[in-house]
């Protein structure tokens, strides 16, 4: 068990102008640890979810990344190709819509090997081998590793999405509504698959969703932001089973049971 | 040494959105527990025996008192500890077989009742063939071990939730109903495997509400009804 | 010639080929990296050269013996044009034969005949972005240069042998340039791309249409991408040329008649011709001069 946490994050606050994006936000995350971040839409999650990847700059506060060298970078002060070279190794980013994370005009295979190509790895017999195995592991079968992803389903997408971040062993990986425009059955392989290779691989994550049950299965904390600020976090399952807020109550209550 | 020991403890639940009505649960709750011993909570319906147990394993939060356990060696408040705290207190302190199994899709019964194992480390292969012997012991048929429990009866699911809560070594084991939808014979073996726990120095904690079972595994019986609220003047 | 007494030695007016000459320098300190340059409007379409023409124009000088070549021959139009053109604005001699020229402007070929200390081979780039294919935002392109990640490249490298079982890449097929810039050596056959590997030649590549302007300097290592088990290699002719019976070079097919009857003839002109005169004979080159 690591003794320290993987990213620090210090009164984060971000302001589009005068319009607050979210405020003040504090919170460490440790390596296999999966942190949800839920809220409805506008309540800030997804500025916060871009300030912690660095896509965005914000306008106070730190987020500081322990880096494979154990040192602590503050992630606003990396130069570009230090930032750029985290984002596509140490980092994962699956967006919600598949297209934004994939290259759709390149095979599945060359979208799985970009990453080990992108560091150096000059093997074609090797790259295609892991871009083999990692489709294996995303349940895409071996015969679809020449088709484009243009092709694909949405699920198949999403998981393609996925196979590609994790190919370089990132230590953390970000997520914006991993399981969004899916079906429900689509959603729940997605989920158990997610679930899976978080575990398996010890990968820490933050995972922004406006579904409970996906913050649920997938999450060990969550934390839930209204205009903006953080108003609950905790234990996944304390804060779902004793919301304490009445925001937090409302968004509990008004999950379909089926 | 105790192994479990409850003080002070106390819970309302502020109802926001009834115009924040407050519901007064338990307050005062004390009890301890040792290690090789049942202690079962006793009380009608809705007295809060499960608000108690789920307080325990860090399910719900407490308004007041400690909950205080050995975890690697340490004495730790379980109400006031962090979520990382509570986290590892889960994996290799403090087990829980809950009323009802929150089924994961697609994962197979022998993967869940192997899965706080792997979360400690053992090797799956070990851990799989420890979650078969307690599916068998349990009598839950072999075909249904592959298969998601999502579909399984009642009492199906019920089994595969024991078998899950009763293959670490955790020092302590919180048991809800874990015999409610059982027959017979199932309920004699969970009874049994309770007394393995008990000789192996395990305390238990837990709810039941049938007698006969009750009659059997209890050592001592903290009647929840002493903890119920005073009614604010 | 009063008619052209007009305009400026060269075409181009002095200020505008000082900043050419500026863009050129930058570009040869800079191995492989591209500099925007502002470039004119050429008396010519765009796809005709006008990029390289203004590189020509802007290192010309009296003395200068020009030759200009269209796929490795003199007499096509574009070439005809484009040597017609300085033979005209700046008075220079020109000439067919690659060891008497000091300026050779190029489209799609480089010369057999090794190019020595001196000369200048100035290439005619339509897209000088190697990375295009694959990244369609400049912005992005000049920060993947600028950062050397170039894994982009190898896609595109991985995707032909996925496709094909090899690299099927034939010509505009990239190089990386004293160890640092990915370069597209324009759409040359890669059978040239060993050629410009340490060339005692200045090379320097003209985009009119992208405003960009690179240069490979003398004696600078130009690499083909490739990967370790697919390794670089350059097309084979099965035959030699039917004219000369020159092997190792690169081969032109000429269709001969309607009934499937073809040859393979250089498609370096000047090296064919020259090779002819000197005595060297080809198959087809025999059967002519028995008639």
């Amino acid at each position: 068990m690591t003794t320290e946490p993987l990213l620090r994050v210090e009164n984060l606050t971000k302001y589009y102008g005068s319009r607050l994006g979210c405020a003040d936000v504090s919170f460490e995350l440790w390596p296999g640890e999966v942190l949800a971040i839920v809220g409805e839409s506008g309540s800030g999650k997804t500025t916060l979810l871009n300030s912690l990847s660095a896509t965005l700059e914000p306008s106070s506060g730190r987020t500081l990344y322990r880096m494979r060298n154990e040192q602590w970078r503050n992630i606003y002060e990396l130069s570009e190709a230090e930032r750029r070279f985290l984002v596509r190794t140490d980092w994962g980013f699956v967006h919600q819509n598949p297209a934004d994370g994939l290259r759709m005009t390149v095979s599945a295979g060359a979208n799985v090997g970009e990453r080990l190509m992108a560091v150096g790895d000059r093997h074609y017999g090797h790259i295609r081998d892991t871009a083999l195995d990692w489709l294996g592991r995303v349940e895409i079968a071996a015969d679809r590793i020449d088709d484009q992803p243009r092709s694909f389903s949405g699920g198949m997408r999403q998981r393609l999405q996925i196979a590609r971040n994790l190919v370089t062993g990132p230590r953390l990986v970000f997520m914006d509504e991993p399981t969004g425009g899916l079906d429900v059955s689509v959603q729940a392989r997605l989920l158990d698959l997610l679930r899976g290779l978080v575990g398996e691989l010890g990968l820490a994550a933050v995972v922004v969703t406006h579904d409970l049950a996906v913050a649920r299965l997938l999450s060990h904390r969550m934390m839930v932001m209204k205009d903006g600020r953080v108003i609950e976090a905790g234990l996944t399952d304390r804060v779902l089973d004793d919301p304490r807020e009445p925001y937090t109550q409302l968004l509990v209550s008004s999950i379909l049971q089926v | 040494m105790t192994a479990l020991s409850v003080r002070n403890l106390a819970k309302t639940f502020t109802m926001h959105l009834r115009d924040g009505v407050i519901l007064p649960v338990v307050e005062n709750v004390n009890f301890e527990v040792q290690p090789g011993e049942c202690v079962v909570l006793g009380g009608p319906s809705g007295a809060g025996k499960s608000s108690i147990l789920k307080m325990v394993y860090g399910n719900y939060g407490v308004d007041a008192g400690t909950i205080v356990m050995r975890h690697h060696g340490e004495a730790v408040d379980l109400a006031t500890a962090d979520p990382r705290t509570v986290l590892t207190l889960r994996r290799d302190s403090i087990g829980y077989v809950s009323q009802f199994l929150r089924t994961v899709p697609r994962v197979s019964a022998l993967e869940v009742v192997a899965e706080p194992l792997v979360i400690r480390g053992v090797d799956r292969e070990q851990a799989q063939a420890r979650a078969k012997e307690l599916l068998a012991r349990l009598n839950l048929p072999e075909r249904l071990w592959s298969l998601p429990p999502a579909t399984f009866s009642g009492g199906e699911q019920q089994r595969v939730n024991i078998a899950r809560g009763f293959i670490t070594d955790h020092p302590v084991l919180l048991l809800d109903e874990p015999t409610a939808s059982l027959d017979a014979t199932n309920r004699a073996v969970v009874v049994a495997m309770i007394a393995e726990k008990k000789a192996a120095g395990v305390a238990l904690l837990g709810i039941f509400h049938d007698e006969d079972v009750r009659v059997q595994v209890a050592d001592r019986v903290v009647d929840v009804t002493a903890f119920a609220p005073k009614v604010a003047a | 010639m009063n008619a052209t007494a007009q305009y400026n030695f060269a075409y181009l007016d002095e200020q505008t080929k000082r900043m050419i000459r500026r863009a050129i320098l930058k570009a040869i300190a800079i191995p492989g990296y591209q500099v925007p340059f502002s470039s004119r409007e050429m008396p010519m379409p765009y796809g005709w050269g006008t990029g390289g023409v203004q590189v020509t124009a802007s290192i010309i000088g009296p003395d200068d013996v020009l030759k200009v070549i269209d796929q490795g021959a003199d007499d096509t139009t574009n070439a005809v044009s484009i040597r017609a053109f300085f033979a005209k604005v700046a008075q220079v001699a020109t000439t067919t034969h690659t060891g008497e020229a000091t300026i050779i402007q190029t489209r799609h070929r480089i010369p057999e005949r090794a190019l020595g200390p001196g000369q200048t081979l100035v290439y005619q780039v339509p897209i000088p972005e190697p990375l295009r294919f694959l990244e369609p935002r400049e912005t992005e392109t000049r920060k993947m240069h600028a950062l050397e990640e170039y894994g982009l490249m190898h896609v595109k490298l991985y995707e032909d042998i996925a496709r094909h079982g090899r690299i099927a890449t034939t010509y505009a097929y990239p190089v990386k340039v004293e160890g640092r810039y990915v370069m597209d050596p324009s759409p040359t056959p890669k059978f040239d791309n060993p050629k410009m590997h340490m060339s005692e030649a200045l090379q320097l590549f003209g985009a009119g249409r992208e405003h960009r302007i690179y240069a490979v300097p003398p004696h600078t290592e130009v690499v083909s991408l490739d990967f370790e088990d697919h390794p670089f290699a350059i097309q084979h002719f099965e035959e030699p040329c039917a004219l000369c019976g020159a092997e190792q070079v690169y081969l032109d097919e000429v269709i001969l008649d309607d009934a499937g009857g073809h040859m393979y003839v250089c498609s370096d002109t000047d090296n064919c011709e020259t090779r002819r005169a000197a005595g060297h004979v080809g198959a087809l080159g025999v059967r002519e001069a028995a008639e």
